[in-house]
């Protein structure tokens, strides 16, 4: 077996040191009849490198890869080009290989690069400070409605009909077993968010609302004016970003006023992977340090006086408070926090505000083209990167005969909303630096000719 | 009193105070070992290392009031520097890849490279999670496949795949709980954990609303089965019992215990980080265990990234099994795969709890650990686990005659060696061993954990180690330990010759700097 | 003025119906560096032995539990600064809450300081 050193000698000699007659001598605590006496029946024996890789290799190509088709599926994760470089360091054993940083003196190289994430992460979110990350954006959304309970010392979250339906769901789950009230707003078929809803929600319990920017649909709500609502009777903005380029082109939310910003940082760095793993971004104000959920690094000095960083603030988490920590959480997303660390270093301020404009621009050339077909409406003119189209006919059928033809043409409404009436004709599409004018071409044909036709 | 080092070549760099002033270089720098600055003192806003073309429109006029003002001011740096900057930082770092990594309790073993190359395969890495069915049924396949190597190698009736952790594994092996506890009807609301539990299961039972109680070890570091069982009753919703537990043990009287809590009304999860000292030899499955987390980065070899990502899928009884979290992957009678969502939930996942993650968990964590599995087959496993048992009881036996070992007079150990610092001289403890043990060129122990014992130090080698890797270490080991005894002051200053000497904890949690200030 | 102690090693001193509140320079020296301090608020109304306020030392957060009953009156916002004034002053400059006592009776279930000094000694 290529992966255990211990040669059939060396197991003798050792269990001659131990003093043990056998292997089996060391489970003596298994209780007898508990024990299996060999290999599991019916699982295959061990396999060499080359036969396992035929067999993933063949399971990959039962997958249509996002490269290989026309590709415009956005809803929370985005395909953009990581630079070959990203790939390449992250593989490097030294950051692949390590453990969370308990031993800060030889672990520096993974702690500098978190202090240089949080700072990134603050410095695109528009906040004070930022953690070393989270699972996703999901669970990161969670977490800041807790946080902001815990601030606020109020138990009632306002979630934006705008916020993904999946962050909604794990919200609702988790809320229904800690007994937190979430009020969800409906999702409508409109072209503006939901901002005056959001407004007319907040009362004197509310701890927070929650508003995706941009929202699921694509629209862009105004921050400022919700932000201003919510402080009036002492509830925090949790702003929720899916889509971290869309901060290259428009305001930081920290800067309109949100409290809390928490996002998904897949688009940097980590690639889209079927869904994971993915990294939780997770920034707020200063003066909430204390209450933060996840891992925070800080700067500190050594004996010798050199600038070093420690995991910091550790009394707030699990290992220490135990039932009373602020999160049960215990990992990071650490390597998927390097890879994004690094993309955006790649990019720098100016190079993410020209990836956005490209973004955006790629999108108005997808919506110009889309809408000239007869049974497509754009749903809303103020977009980033993504937008909702209504079609004249299901979209959920729509998607599946367009990944037949080979074109993988966004995600239905109807599926992110399976139990909302009235949304099952809209497609939502995105499109970022990687697509190209022949991928919009293709996708604009295929996509009449599904439509030209059919009754409405 | 043994040398410091045993090719008789003592480093006296940065050291300063003993031996006289230390050496001084202009860049800062010494040989190989490198200072890196921060990019924030490195890049610029308008540097970059990736050529964008120009936009080919303006933004959309309705855009204009939602414009940033100015770039975000995040420092660039062009790929050459770039690399440098990263690689320079990598060399900060100690990993498994340098060396032993001997952290009880967190089965830092090698990563096999081939994971690395099969989660990049563009069917995997570039595919989105809300294709068409028709277009991801090889990652369904995946995901199947590896539930049903977990259900089978655990004995259990079912996986719920989508936890990022084993963290958030717990988190969904108690919702399970209380999920079947309101199906019941029933308002049980105390989880019982052992006092040597790890941190994360008191905050997870908290977390998902129960009150935590504590039950106490007996003397021979085991769950204190009759303390258990005289706590049983129709407030207790379960038990959570790490198994082999914290101390490095067999709990050998689980399937009591899963007998007892059963009989109360109450369910058994089972803490699976320990999981790797027993894979292909038990199945929790005949223990009575009703959930267990499998930390794929733990026993199914996922690269632990500086910190994560982890993932967590956690198996499920009968019992359980209904409540499992979407979304869910099943394969039907035919063979052919379903993916079950909120949207056809109705098709047999009707109990379903809700959902833990926005889409189908850790899948580069699931191709990884398949590639894994499928290396080692069902023969590889058991060995897997009999050398990891192997290699802590040979430290064990090899250090105990310096190091006390509280439990070892009672029986081999499991996967991991658990010593304590009594008997060293005045003043010294087990964080001199640890940050001795850098100076060897290891990277230390699990320490003061599991709080049960005092001092405590956990060494977990796992099976990737070789005899003359473990016995450098052992050497190392048992070197530090008669310095210790012997009082050896430079202890106290250790480590002398990694990147940082002791960093200044307190300040950084008085004054909190987390971010870079211009 | 009399001060009493807890055998959770907080100490309270009493003038008339006004409790000052701190833990015990005994308990700062086994808790070690004091990082931060998490204060109650002023106003709030607490039993004796509930949790009001934590004390973070770099590994370990612990619980205050208030000796006596009452309504909090005052905190010490000098620790937000200063938490190390917990360390270097624990029974004086590093009180942590004043409190009006609601039932001064709760008092007679406390040390006095030969008492305390006895019960340290003793463990």
């Amino acid at each position: 077996m290529r992966y255990l050193p211990l040669s059939p000698a060396e197991r003798a000699e050792m269990l001659g040191v131990i003093g043990a007659a056998s292997v089996d001598d060391l489970f003596v605590d298994v209780p007898e009849a508990a024990r299996l006496n060999g290999p599991i029946a019916d699982l295959p024996m061990h396999a060499s490198e080359m036969a396992v890789e035929r067999h993933m290799t063949r399971l990959a190509a039962k997958n249509l890869s996002a490269g290989s088709a026309p590709f415009f599926l956005g809803a929370g994760a985005y395909r953009h080009h990581v630079p070959a470089s990203v790939d390449h360091l992250i593989q490097r054993g030294e950051f692949l290989t390590a453990y969370t940083p308990y031993q800060p003196e030889i672990a520096q190289g993974t702690l500098q690069v978190l202090f240089e994430f949080q700072t990134q992460v603050a410095r695109l979110f528009g906040t004070d400070i930022a953690n070393a990350s989270m699972y996703d954006g999901s669970t990161a959304c969670w977490e800041a409605i807790l946080m902001a309970a815990r601030v606020t010392r109020k138990g009632k979250a306002v979630l934006s009909g705008g916020l993904h339906p999946h962050y909604g769901e794990v919200v609702r789950t988790m809320a229904r077993f800690t007994g937190d009230e979430i009020v969800s707003l409906d999702t409508d078929l409109t072209a503006e968010p939901d901002d005056a809803a959001v407004i007319g929600a907040i009362d004197d319990k509310t701890s927070c609302v929650v508003v995706q920017y941009p929202d699921v649909l694509g629209r862009i709500p105004d921050l400022a004016a919700i932000a201003e609502a919510a402080h009036a009777t002492g509830a925090l903005l949790v702003a929720v970003v899916t889509e971290p380029v869309a901060l290259g082109l428009i305001e930081a939310p920290g800067a309109l006023g949100a409290d809390i910003v928490v996002g998904e940082g897949q688009s940097l760095g980590v690639g889209l992977q079927f869904g994971g793993p993915y990294l939780g971004l997770f920034g707020c104000r200063e003066k909430f340090v204390r209450q933060m959920p996840g891992r925070l690094c800080g700067q500190t000095v050594d004996a010798e006086g050199k600038r070093g960083f420690v995991l910091t603030l550790s009394t707030r988490e699990q290992h220490i408070r135990r039932e009373k920590a602020t999160s049960n959480i215990c990992t990071n997303s650490g390597l998927c926090a390097l890879a994004f660390s690094i993309h955006l270093t790649l990019l720098g301020g100016k190079g993410l505000a020209q990836l956005a404009a490209v973004n955006h621009a790629k999108a108005q050339a997808l919506v110009e083209r889309l809408t000239r077909i007869p049974g497509v409406e754009l749903l809303n003119q103020v977009y980033f990167n993504e937008v909702t189209l209504v079609l004249s006919r299901d979209a959920r059928e729509v998607v599946r005969e367009l990944a037949d033809r080979g074109v993988l043409g966004g995600v239905s409404l109807g599926r992110l909303f399976p139990v909302a009436d009235g949304l099952h004709k809209g497609l939502l599409v995105a499109a970022t630096e990687t697509t190209t004018s022949e991928d919009i071409e293709t996708f604009a044909t295929e996509l009449e000719a599904l439509l030209v036709g059919v009754p409405a | 009193m043994s040398a410091v080092n045993a090719a008789g070549w003592k480093p006296t760099m940065g050291e300063t105070g003993e031996g006289g002033p230390a050496m001084q270089t202009a860049s800062g720098d010494y040989g190989l070992m490198l200072e890196e600055a921060l990019i924030f003192e490195l890049g610029s806003a308008d540097k970059s290392g990736v050529d964008i073309d120009a936009p080919e429109r303006a933004p959309a006029a309705g855009l204009a009031k939602f414009l940033r003002k100015g770039a975000p001011a995040l420092p660039g740096l062009t790929e050459p520097e770039a690399v440098r900057h990263y690689t320079r930082l990598s060399r900060q770092n100690y990993a498994i890849d340098l060396g032993p990594f001997p952290l009880g309790s967190c089965t830092m073993k090698h990563n096999p490279r081939l994971n690395e190359k099969m989660a990049r395969l563009p069917g995997f890495a570039d595919v989105h999670p809300m294709q068409p069915q028709s277009t991801v049924e090889g990652a369904l396949e995946v995901i199947e496949q590896l539930a049903d190597w977990l259900i089978t190698l655990t004995g259990m009736a079912s996986v719920a795949m989508s936890p990022k952790a084993g963290a958030h594994g717990e988190l969904c092996g108690l919702l399970c709980i209380r999920a079947a506890l309101d199906a019941r009807g029933e308002q049980r609301d105390v989880v019982l954990v052992p006092e040597s539990a790890h941190g994360t299961n008191p905050a997870t039972a908290a977390f998902a609303g129960f009150k935590v109680e504590s039950i106490p070890a007996t003397p021979d570091g085991r769950v204190d089965v009759e303390a258990l069982k005289a706590k049983l009753g129709p407030n207790v919703a379960g038990v959570m019992i790490t198994n082999p537990n914290t101390c490095g043990l067999f709990e050998p009287e689980m399937k009591a215990i899963g007998d007892a809590v059963h009989a109360a009304g109450g369910y058994v999860y089972c803490d699976g980080a320990n999981f790797n000292a027993i894979v292909g030899k038990v199945r929790p499955g005949d223990l009575g265990v009703d959930a267990m987390h499998i930390n794929l980065h733990k026993t199914f070899s996922t690269p632990h990234g500086g910190g994560g990502p982890g993932a967590g899928p956690v198996v499920l009884s009968e019992a359980l099994a209904p409540f499992a979290p979407l979304p869910f992957v099943t394969r039907g009678a035919d063979g052919s795969i379903h993916l079950v969502e909120e949207e056809n939930r109705g098709e047999g996942h009707a109990q379903a709890f809700g959902r833990m993650v926005a889409f189908h968990g850790q899948m580069g964590m699931f191709t990884r650990a398949l590639t894994y599995i499928l290396s080692h087959g069902a023969d590889g496993l058991r060995q897997v686990a009999e050398d990891a048992v192997l290699n802590a009881n040979y430290v064990l036996r090899s250090c105990e005659d310096v190091l006390p070992a509280p439990f070892a007079k009672s029986g081999p150990c499991m996967h991991e060696a658990l010593f304590s610092d009594a008997g060293l001289a005045e003043g010294f403890s087990t964080l001199d061993i640890a940050k001795g043990l850098i100076d060897e060129g290891f990277h230390p122990m699990t320490v003061y954990f599991p709080l049960v014992v005092k001092g405590a130090m956990l060494v977990e080698p796992t099976e990737t180690e070789s005899k003359a890797g473990l016995d450098r270490f052992i050497a190392s080991l048992r070197s530090l330990a008669e310095r210790a005894k012997a009082g050896d002051q430079s202890l106290h200053s250790a480590p002398h010759f990694a990147p940082r000497r002791r960093l200044d904890e307190t300040q950084a949690a008085r004054k909190p700097v987390l971010v870079w200030q211009d | 003025m009399t001060r009493y102690f807890t055998e959770d090693h907080e100490w309270i001193d009493v003038e008339g119906d006004l409790g000052t509140v701190g833990i015990t320079d005994y308990a700062q020296g086994q808790l070690g560096d004091i990082t931060f301090v998490d204060l109650p608020a002023t106003g709030a109304t607490v039993s004796k032995g509930d949790s009001v306020s934590v004390v973070d030392s770099v590994k370990a957060a612990s619980d205050i539990y208030t000796p006596a009953s009452g309504t909090i009156t005052e905190v010490n916002e000098g620790l937000a600064d200063e938490p190390e004034l917990v360390n270097t002053d624990a029974e004086v400059g590093g009180w942590l809450f004043r409190i009006t006592l609601s039932d001064a009776s709760e008092l007679g279930s406390l040390m006095d300081e030969a008492a305390y000094k006895t019960y340290v000694e003793s463990l």
